[in-house]
Order: structure tokens, then sequence, then C-alpha cells
């Protein structure tokens, strides 16, 4: 580059000062939304959110003539409007462990470790930006999800009004259970500090687990099935106590405890850990 | 100032830095100085409390780095491989880095400005050029207007051009009663940017010397001379002291006399004198002396490749 030369002529900074919790969270939100994959992916988890949803919507209500009495009597509009949900959670829980793990794959962490050497104002920033974000995205996704969906399903009559008892709490849970995805790939990734494998641990945790727990013997998988992690959380799609899951908040409580002990087990290791 | 004392690191059974004890002065520059995988790096990590030391400790400013508020007042940082993230602008990485400790905007544009990346401040970091990363490490390295500013192999990738303008920065950050320390494998470069110079191998200090001293210690005296009547000049200046060398026709290297006895035993003797020129040697090839020396003596008879294990580790945390 042919930059000139310019005279050595340091400008003495004019303030700053300590570093703050407040401080770091801007500093925080300013990496978030200057990186263009965090703006995609963040995209990419409320197309996944609403699309899904609304597809899923429309094929029930054009299938719904042709389908037999037992799919009938086992549909639920509320959980089928929210299905992509569970789509948004790979999104979200993805840009989760890359919002740390992009640091260490490139080095920034040794940069942000040197701005910020006490390193937990670095995570709990991180987590609280995150959230915010993540629940100013996701909440505005999980309602247009719902209301598009049962505008689908009302062609058809089988649609839930907003209204009804519980719905408003299972739609804006869901954003919220969106929102702790996040917050376990935050942590997951904060432990691996590696991409892939942050990746590959959130999809095994949340999508394989369930499948792996239906091999043992139904007495033991009944017991255990409720409190893995994606059937805790995805419990707060549904209206009342089903068989064998947790009740929605329940479920979504605990839930919320796998993400902040995955937090907390970061935060050891962020302490202590070379860089 | 940085005080080191017995500062070790060991990663498994590789000790990478061994026993380092030093004392970093402000007002000059002071050079680290050691071969690749020699322990440089993983010194500065420790010093910023990035690796935590085995044993010893080091502070900065009278403190371990970690228990500075102004972390980056205090200290202003180059990190080696560019502690960057590549998918930001350099303005977003410097802004997000000034945010941390409340410095302003106008702080960061200034120093856009100094390191001359206005252009391309907007650019994302992964187009950068080598030089262009390397301007940018130093615009973040002066951020917080850092009482100690370590840089770690500044001179990479920099143009003719931009190794000047660093030298002439880093004096005048120095003169402005700062403390400067700089790592290089270079020698030198060194010579031409420090005062003072902290020398390792594998881990350990070497030595801890002003670079004035080095230079006094080790330059032989040589003298080059051209003339017409060179072979006649060789007999007559050889003696129990002197080594004569001679790499072209016409041309001797002269150790061990000044260019003054030179020049008048070629008088004395009527020879005719093209060029007579008195010089330093070199000082790279002292400071590999000084390394291998310390490699042969730490490894007994076996010889063995000094990058090998230690740096692969540094490759693997860089």
């Amino acid at each position: 580059m042919s930059a000139s030369v310019t005279p050595v002529n340091l400008p003495r900074a004019t303030s700053g000062g300590r570093v703050t919790q407040s401080r770091v969270a801007l500093s925080e939100w300013t990496k978030l939304r200057s990186l263009r994959s965090t703006v995609y992916t963040l995209l990419a988890s409320a197309v996944f959110t609403i699309g899904f949803g609304v597809l899923a919507s429309a094929i029930t209500a054009s299938r719904w003539p042709s389908m037999t009495a037992a799919d009938k009597a086992e549909f639920d509009p509320l959980s089928t409007s929210l299905v992509g949900v569970n789509f948004g959670v790979l999104a979200i829980g993805v840009l989760g462990v890359l919002l740390i793990t992009g640091e260490y794959s490139t080095g920034m962490i040794r940069s942000t470790f040197a701005a910020v050497p006490k390193r937990l104002p670095v995570l709990w920033a991180k987590a609280g930006v995150y959230s915010a974000v993540a629940l100013a995205v996701m909440v505005p996704s999980t309602l247009i999800a719902f209301f598009v969906g049962q505008s689908f399903l009302a062609s058809k009559h089988i649609d839930i009004a907003f209204s009804h008892s519980g719905v408003p709490g299972a739609v804006l849970g869901s954003a919220l259970y969106l929102t702790l995805a996040g917050l376990l790939g935050l942590g997951i990734g904060a432990i691996v500090r590696n991409t892939a494998a942050g990746i590959a641990s959130f999809a095994a945790i949340m999508f394989v687990l369930p499948p792996l727990v239906s091999f043992l013997p139904a007495s033991t998988s009944d017991a255990i099935d409720p409190y893995l992690p994606s059937n805790a959380g995805a419990a707060i799609m549904k209206i009342g106590h089903q068989a064998h899951t947790l009740s929605p908040w329940v479920g979504l409580a605990v839930f919320a405890g796998y993400a902040a002990a995955t937090i907390a087990v970061a935060a050891v290791g962020l302490r202590t850990r070379d860089v | 100032m940085i005080d080191a004392r017995n500062l070790t690191k060991k990663y498994g059974e590789k000790t990478a830095v061994d026993d380092l004890t030093f004392k970093i002065k402000p007002g000059i520059v002071t050079g680290f100085l050691g071969p690749n995988g020699s322990g440089k790096s993983t010194t500065m990590r420790l010093i910023l409390g990035l690796d935590a030391p085995t044993a010893g400790e080091v502070t900065v400013n009278g403190k371990h780095y970690r228990d500075h508020t102004a972390p980056l007042h205090e200290v202003g940082v180059l990190l080696e491989a560019h502690a960057v993230h590549t998918g930001r602008s350099a303005y977003d990485h410097l802004l997000a880095l000034a945010q941390t400790q409340g410095i302003p905007r106008s702080r960061v544009d200034d120093l856009i400005e100094l390191v001359g990346l206005r252009e391309v401040a907007r650019k994302r970091v992964g187009q950068f050029s080598l030089g262009m990363g390397q301007r940018l490490g130093i615009a973040s390295a002066l951020l917080g207007d850092p009482q100690t500013v370590i840089l770690d192999e500044p001179i990479n990738g920099l143009d003719p051009e931009g190794i000047h303008w660093i030298r002439e920065l880093l004096r005048a950050l120095a003169a402005e009663g700062r403390t400067v320390f700089l790592s290089s494998h270079l020698m030198s470069e060194m010579a031409l940017t420090a005062e003072h110079l902290i020398i390792v191998g594998r881990g350990r200090l070497i030595r801890d010397v002003s670079v004035a001293d080095f230079v006094r210690e080790s330059s032989k005296k040589i003298v080059r001379v051209r003339s017409p009547q060179a072979a006649e000049l060789r007999q007559v200046v050889l003696g129990p002291d002197v080594r004569v060398s001679s790499d072209e026709p016409g041309v001797l290297e002269i150790e061990g006399l000044t260019a003054d006895q030179v020049g008048q035993a070629a008088a004395d003797n009527g020879f005719v004198l093209y060029e007579l020129i008195p010089q330093q040697a070199s000082l790279e090839e002292a400071f590999m002396e000084l390394t291998r020396d310390d490699v042969e003596y730490r490894t007994g008879t076996a010889p063995v490749d000094p990058t090998s294990d230690i740096d692969k580790h540094e490759g693997i945390a860089a």
C-alpha cells in the first residue's frame, strides 16, 4: 500500500477510563452488528421460525378434508404454527456458538482479553447483548408464525385464538426458548472454543440425544425423555400437560437451567484457561 | 515498566519460558531478541495475562495486568498473527476495543489517520495485506494512549517506508517517557531501533545488555581494503594477531588492525589504495553465535532443531 508517512505526532487521548460492564456490553453490541455472518444467521433463524410454521399450517389446512380421524384428533393448531421454532433453534444456537468461537478461530479473543483482562465481563456482555438481540428478533418471529399460520388454519375453522388461555404464554415462551437456545450455544462455544466442535456439540445435545434415548428400555426412556434439553424446552409450545412431557413453564425452566449451567461452566473455564 | 521475576511457563513437558527475570525500563526502546521458538510470544502473552505462568510472576507498571482498571491506557499491544476478526472492518474493530473503556470515536479516527488506513478503514480486515494488518495492529496498540507499548514482531510485512515510519514512531514514544518493548528475530533491525536488548534462547535469558555494549563487545575490527597491490599489502600487514581474507582479487579484509594502521602501512610501502573502509562486524553473526551456544549448552552433544517443539506449540496458541 502507499500510505504516506504521517509525521509522528501522536494525539493524546482526551478521555477514556475504566472498564465497566456497560462499556463492555456496548463493545459487544458493536461486534455483533459489525459482522455479516451474525446478521445472516439471525435472519435465517427468523425465516426458519416463520417459514416452517406457516408452511406446516398451510399444508395441514389443505390436507384437512382428506385426513383420518386419528390424525385430526392429534392435530394441535398451536404447535403446528410454531413448528418452525425447532428449526429456528438450530440457527440461533449456531450463532451463539459462533459469537465466541469466531473470536478464538481468528485470534480476536486475545485482543478482547487484552482490553478486558478480567474476562468475565466479556462473557456476561455477550450473553446479555445476544439475549436482547435474539429476543428482539424472535418475539416478532413467533408472533408472525402464529398469526399467519392461524390464518391458513382458519380457512378450515381449525385455528386457535390468541386470546385462548395459554396461547400468549406459548407464543412468547417459544421466543424465550429460542433465546435460551442461543445462550446454550454461547456457553458450549465458550467451553469447546472451536466452531465445528461447538456446532456439532450443540446439534448433538438438541437433536441427536432424543432419538438416542428412545433406544433405551421404555421405562428408562420415559423417565429421561422429558428432561432432555430440546424436549424440556419444546414443552412451552403446547398448552396444558401432556403425557411424558413436562408442563410448559417447568420445561422451559429446566431448559433455562441447562443454559445457565453451561454458561457457568464456561465462566469457570474462561477465568482460568490460557488463551 | 515491565518487571518479570523468575517467569516460567510450561506446556505439558515443554518449557517455553524458563526462569526469566528482567526489567523493561521506561524512556527507551527495548528489544526482545531470540530465534523463532525461543519463547518471545509466550512471554508477551504472560505479560498480558493471556496465559498464566507456571511459576514466577510479571507486573506492568507495578500491578498484574489483570488488576489494572483501564488496561488499554496502561499497555498497548500488537500481537503477532493479527488478533483481529477477519470479517470485521478496521474501524469497527478499533471501535469495539475502544468502547470497552470509554475511549471516544474521535480517538479511533485519529489513529486510523495516524497509521495511514483511512481509505481502507471500512473494508473487512480479511482483505488486508500483511502490512495493512500490521498498521491496524499498531493503531490498536496506541488506542488507549498507553504508558507501555508491547509489539510482537512489528516489522513483519511492512514495506521499507513502513519500517522507517515505525522506527520513528517507537523512538518518539520512548522519548515521551513511555516503556517500549518489541520483539524480533532480526538483530540488524534491533540495532537500528532499540537501545537495550533482552536476548533469549530456548526460553532462557542469555543477555540483558545495552545495544551499545553489545555492539562494542561483538564487533571485530575489520578493515576492507581495495588496492592494485593487494597481494603485496597482505604480506606486509600479516602478523601474529592479524588475519587477512580475500573474497575477490584486489580486495582484502583485514582483521586485527585499525584503518589508520593499514593506511600507514600502505603509505610506508608506497602502495596505492582505492578503498580503505573500517567495517562493523555483523551483529547478526554475533547474535547467532550467542544463541547457538545456548542451544548447544542446553542440549548436550546431540544436535537439536531449536525451533521444533516450542515453535509448534506457539503456532497452535497463535
